[in-house]
């Protein structure tokens, strides 16, 4: 079950790729903060990525950050070993940070059903929005870009206009 | 012509790769059915070479041969793209180029 609308962001202390432990609290002075699942195997994930940096790049210096965090069954799925996650963070020039949660506990906590499927919070750390990057995994084909908007609208001080989409993407892989 | 469309259903992208399927072919007057397999498991992957979903050959061949390889796996395939983009359905065009 995902976190439902207004929500506070649950705790989580993760492992980066960069080899630093990240936690929530390291993001406090961050005013909008998209926590997006993620994995390295799935193609809508690698289709998204470049989508993600682009994010980052555009809003990183007015006050918001993105941190993916990969939550999937290594065993089952090895491509998304810690250390295949830090090969592909580094061949892709990741500009944003990329956590491993080993043991679910976190993805337990916020309930992700997908990869990509963002959870954006706002300065208080509510949930203000909750689904897709954008509606088409097709870069040349996006209609509406909804994290962009949502991020947009907070900086401004408004409601996201688009609070929930379905996400689409590789389901989360989950230990047996 | 033998023409096979194996998914698993927990992947989004199989009812876009089979409609992209069906079109081709309706596109090149090939009137052969379409046989549909679901794989369930891991087990079914290994026994079918199921390289991820979804996956398409025709007389045994797969549209993708660089990706056939792949480790058997009940996950979502990924398919390069001429412009070095990936997708998780293959091409029209390695799918017509399949049916050469």
């Amino acid at each position: 079950m995902s976190l439902t609308m207004a929500t506070e962001a649950p705790h989580f202390e993760l492992p980066g790729v960069d080899g630093r432990d990240h936690s929530l609290d390291d993001y406090a002075d961050i005013p909008v903060l998209a926590i997006v699942w993620s994995c390295n195997h799935c193609p809508y994930v690698q289709g998204w990525e470049g989508r993600m940096k682009a994010i980052q790049r555009d809003y990183g210096d007015r006050g918001f950050r993105l941190v993916a965090i990969s939550s999937n069954d290594a065993t089952s799925h090895p491509a998304d070993s810690f250390d295949e996650m830090k090969a592909r963070a580094e061949a892709q020039g990741f500009n944003f940070d990329y956590l491993y949660d080993e043991d679910q506990s976190v993805a337990r906590r916020y309930g992700p059903e997908r990869t990509p499927e963002v959870f954006l919070f706002d300065a208080d750390r509510r949930l203000v929005y909750h689904g897709a990057i954008d509606d088409n995994r097709d870069e040349d084909a996006v209609g509406q870009h909804y994290l962009r908007d949502a991020i947009e609208a907070l900086l401004e001080a408004r409601e996201p206009p688009v609070r929930e989409t379905p996400p689409v993407g590789c389901t989360v892989k989950w230990k047996q | 012509m033998t023409v096979d469309f194996l998914y698993w259903a927990g992947c989004p992208s199989h009812p876009e790769a089979r409609e992209l399927l069906e079109e081709v072919l309706r596109g090149r007057g090939v009137d052969v059915p379409i046989h549909v397999r679901e794989v369930r498991t891991q087990e079914e992957a290994q026994e079918l070479g199921f390289p991820g979903s979804p996956t398409i050959r025709v007389d045994g061949r797969d549209v993708d041969p660089a990706g056939e390889n792949e480790p058997p796996s009940l996950s979502c395939r990924i398919y390069n793209l001429p412009n070095g983009r990936v997708s998780p359905v293959p091409t029209r065009e390695q799918i017509e180029e399949a049916l050469r």
